[in-house]
């Protein structure tokens, strides 16, 4: 009998297993060290659900590296979204957590997929109502291309060229119970 | 002379004690002979233009239905309804004479206003019309109208109908004069202070936040007039009963042999405060919608004799005065084109027999205001009603001949169509369609 | 879970799910108010209208804001009873509205069910902000929202709302709310003012306010409209607040960590004593703060999803 991991049928494919998805995280997270020059004035916020749980492992391996804990929050873009009024349903409101003032503060914004740029545009207009950070910078764990707005990944986990139809899903530990990144094909 | 024979249908004349399959021999527009089917050896032929033949079989034929409470609205109140197309619902749910209430504008206080609305009815679909006269000038309930001059323009009873007489005096009064005339005093029993509500008191209108009125509001009322009664020796109908208070008190009034008698009317038998739920201002009447233990001592008092009438209360409103705030909202619902239908409803659940019903539509309230109608009998004038108890119809304001298409019964489907309404041998309605399919 | 509903006309019509999804979208919406720029462009472009038949500076108020966080744009219709003109029907004055396009009509009227059928005449959303006696259900969320702030929960906990229960909406809206949510509630009033069958809704009732003190987390006082004494309700003001105003005797049957909410506004000294509408355990500012949020939550939630066909 076969057996598939995390419930992935025949026409999904695992792209970036618990160990690959570490390694490009811990990638990411000297990249915004060495960036930034060290660890002063960054916060760190994810977008929920699973852009949280990315900047919790962010923060816990820039702790590792520097000895710092940056402050870590969760950002909910959901109030800014540009579907509400279109979408079938109203989206469930998630945490919004930012906490400490971010005026003058570089801000690492930390999604699982960057698709059409939309969820990046509304997180950054959420948090400009919270102040004037002096920069936002953006990681992501896959970037799938399919941009409709001028909307750049400072750091990438890993570049997964998909058509527009095909999924791409992260799973986490703390969501999902496994860790992983698949593709699945277009099913219509 | 025209001929007419209403063939093959099974009659059910209550005053004649008649049930069964009989043919009706009308001429000159009164009941020739009323002879049993299968022993008529008659032979029954069109042999000339003179004779019309109505093929009843399978129908119901009865007496023609007696209303003891419409309002026609006019004059005054013209955009509701008028003479006319009141008259018209009423031959089209099987009504040939009704009682029209004083309430109009001006109000039927004296004999020029009566004389209009039987002017008007003259004109009208042939229905016959007999007003109630105001009880007191301009309905205020202070002075007492002149009675005979009602009567003589054409009054048969009086009313301040949709006003309660609050003034126990002046109760007394009417009753005590109208003895003279013998014209019944018609009482819309409700105390007024009590019946400051919009539906019934009870835990419907405790959920809806609705004030309600209590049962006592009538039932107190309805306890005063009889007292007066009995006082005056006069003769009183109560109007539109709806509790089962008002039910025990007619019920020891007519043990005592007094001239009482009392009527309800098809929404009261038959539907409940529940209907309100929804807010729909259709199920809004004064009284109220009661509750099931109501309903269910009001049909009670049917088959016992108790409640000896039904009549409609048909109460025409605009969408002025029912597309507006629930407490705005004025009272009443119309009757007259379902009446007959809702309460043969009852007789199919097996709740009246189908004879207390029509004796309830028929003899009973013509007995009430003192007109020798209502029976098919031989040389009384031929107003008959004839019903498809088999028929079934949805309930569509554009099918209403009312004015006003303020019924609760919209999109309901009723059983039993009035198929044809003859007034002295002249069909006032159903013209020329053929009875069956 | 999503609510699936054009209209919040009452509580009795929603499940418990329905008022936990709110209150919890409300909690989230409690964030926003506490920021320097208290606004969010959720609702941009949409149009409400609070359509206040009565005067409610209170209500109304909070609606505005609540719209306003969102970044809709609010109009107020403030009409006098007297002053609609005699001729247009309920029906008229809705298609008049709705030729504006709006997304939503907040009504707050005298008449109980005129919200119910406003909803049925316009294809926008109705929200009741208080329709007669009947119901009242953005009051009883932000009841709900504050009680469960506080305790923490609302299932298993003993709620006493005392005063005139037949005239207010505000004790039917919160005997359905806390009921279906697993508290338990007992009302309590002169018998003048414990409508006939009130039980049917789900509670208790008492004419005894002691009785139904003894042991609750809750004690929700309600307004007594002091005209009620002209119709005889009660004999006079002072023998009402003797026998059913709440002061610190009374509040000891509760529990010793009880909570004091009010719709508000207060009558100070008739139904509430100020030691104790001012007491650390008086919970009526943090309902007008809760106000906004749940508020927020409705707008989001009958608002914030494209309308089904």
């Amino acid at each position: 009998m076969l057996r598939f991991r995390g419930g992935v049928s025949p026409m999904k494919k695992i792209m970036m297993d618990d160990k690959a998805i570490e390694r490009a995280l811990a990638r990411v997270a000297h990249e915004i060290i060495e960036r930034n020059k060290g660890t002063e004035q960054l916060v760190i916020l994810g977008i929920p659900t699973r852009g949280y749980h990315l900047a919790v492992r962010l923060q816990k391996k820039i702790e590792e590296i520097e000895g710092v804990k940056p402050p870590t929050g969760a950002v909910d873009a959901t109030l800014y979204r540009d579907d509400l009024g279109i979408k079938k349903d109203q989206p469930p409101l998630k945490k919004m957590d930012i906490p400490i003032s971010i005026d003058g503060k570089t801000i690492i914004m930390v999604d699982d997929v960057l698709f059409t740029g939309r969820t990046t545009r509304a997180a950054m207009n959420a948090l400009m109502d919270f102040g004037r950070p002096l920069s936002i910078q953006l990681a992501v764990l896959v970037d799938r291309g399919h941009r409709e707005l001028p909307i750049k990944a400072d750091y990438v986990g890993k570049n997964i060229p998909t058509s527009r139809k095909e999924g791409v899903k992260v799973h986490l530990e703390e969501t999902d119970g496994v860790s992983e990144v698949v593709t699945e094909a277009a099913v219509d | 002379m025209n001929r007419l024979v209403i063939k093959g249908g099974r009659v059910v004349d209550p005053a004649s004690n008649i049930d069964g399959v009989y043919n009706i021999y009308i001429m000159g527009g009164r009941v020739a002979s009323v002879k049993k089917a299968e022993t008529d050896t008659s032979e029954i032929v069109q042999v000339s233009p003179g004779l019309d033949i109505i093929d009843a079989e399978g129908l119901l034929v009865v007496p023609g239905l007696i209303d003891l409470h419409t309002h026609l609205r006019e004059p005054g109140y013209e955009y509701k309804e008028d003479v006319r197309t009141g008259t018209m619902a009423a031959a089209a749910g099987g009504f040939t004479t009704i009682l029209c209430m004083a309430n109009t504008n001006p109000v039927n206080d004296n004999g020029s206003v009566t004389r209009y609305i039987l002017k008007k009815a003259g004109e009208g679909s042939g229905v016959s019309v007999l007003p109630a006269g105001a009880l007191s000038m301009g309905l205020q309930g202070e002075r007492l109208t002149e009675f005979a001059e009602l009567k003589e323009a054409g009054c048969v009873a009086v009313s301040d109908d949709g006003m309660p007489v609050a003034n126990a005096g002046l109760m007394r009064r009417a009753l005590e004069y109208s003895r003279v005339f013998n014209m019944a005093v018609i009482t819309h029993a409700e105390e007024p202070v009590l019946s400051t509500g919009v539906m019934n008191e009870g835990k419907v209108a405790t959920r809806l936040g609705l004030k309600g009125t209590p049962n006592a509001a009538e039932d107190s009322m309805v306890a005063r007039d009889i007292t007066l009664c009995e006082l005056t020796g006069g003769r009183l109908h109560i109007a539109h009963v709806s509790t089962r208070g008002a039910v025990e008190l007619v019920r020891m009034a007519k043990k005592k042999g007094l001239d009482v008698t009392a009527e309800a009317t098809p929404h009261h038998l038959t539907l409940t405060d529940e209907a309100v739920a929804g807010y729909d201002t259709n199920a809004k009447m004064n009284p109220p919608l009661r509750s099931k233990e109501d309903t269910e001592a009001l049909i009670d008092g049917i088959s016992d004799g108790t409640i000896d009438s039904i009549a409609t209360d048909h109460a025409p409103h605009s969408t002025i005065e029912k597309d507006v705030e629930f407490d705005k909202a004025s009272n009443g619902v119309i009757g007259l084109e379902t009446a007959f239908s809702v309460v043969y409803g009852l007789v199919k659940a097996g709740r009246l027999t189908l004879v207390d019903a029509i004796r309830a539509m028929t003899v009973n309230p013509a007995r009430a205001i003192g007109i020798d109608r209502g029976a098919i009998r031989v040389g009384a004038s031929a107003d008959i009603a004839i019903v498809d108890l088999n028929k079934s119809r949805v309930v569509r304001a554009e099918a209403l001949r009312s004015k006003s298409k303020n019924s609760p019964w919209l999109g309901k489907t009723l059983d039993a169509v009035v198929v044809k309404t003859i007034v002295g041998g002249k069909t006032i309605y159903g013209h020329g369609e053929s009875l069956k399919k | 879970m999503r609510l699936k509903r054009k209209d919040l006309l009452g509580i009795e019509e929603l499940s418990a799910e329905e008022i936990t999804l709110i209150l919890t979208t409300a909690e989230s919406f409690r964030e926003v108010s506490e920021r320097e720029i208290k606004k969010v462009p959720t609702l941009r472009g949409r149009t409400v209208i609070n359509l206040f038949y009565e005067p409610s500076t209170r209500t109304r108020t909070s609606f505005e804001i609540a719209a306003k966080r969102m970044s809709a744009d609010a109009v107020n219709i403030s009409v006098s009873a007297s002053s609609v003109v005699k001729g247009e029907t309920l029906k008229d004055t809705a298609r008049n509205l709705e030729a504006m396009r709006p997304d939503c009509i907040v009504i707050r009227h005298a008449s109980a069910g005129t919200p119910h059928m406003l909803a049925g005449y316009v294809g926008c959303s109705v929200i009741n902000a208080g329709d007669g006696a009947h119901e009242h259900p953005s009051q009883a969320l932000l009841d709900m929202l504050t009680v469960k702030e506080k305790k923490g929960r609302i299932e298993g906990l003993k709620v006493a709302i005392i005063g005139d229960i037949t005239h207010s909406r505000v004790a039917r809206s919160n005997i359905y709310g806390f009921t279906r949510l697993g508290a338990s509630v007992t009302v309590a009033g002169p018998p003048t003012m414990l409508p006939p069958g009130i039980e049917a809704l789900g509670c208790k009732a008492t004419t005894n306010m002691e009785a139904a003190l003894k042991d609750t987390d809750v004690v929700m006082m309600l307004r007594i409209q002091l005209e009620r004494q002209k119709e005889s309700f009660f004999p006079t003001i002072r023998e009402y607040s003797r026998l059913y105003g709440l002061n610190e005797e009374k509040l000891r049957k509760a529990k010793p960590d009880a909570v004091i909410l009010h719709p508000g506004p207060i009558n100070r000294g008739v139904e509430i004593s100020s030691e104790v509408a001012d007491g650390p355990y008086s919970l009526i500012l943090d309902q007008v703060t809760n106000g906004v949020a749940v508020r927020m939550a409705v707008f989001y939630l009958l608002l914030g999803a494209a309308r089904e066909e």
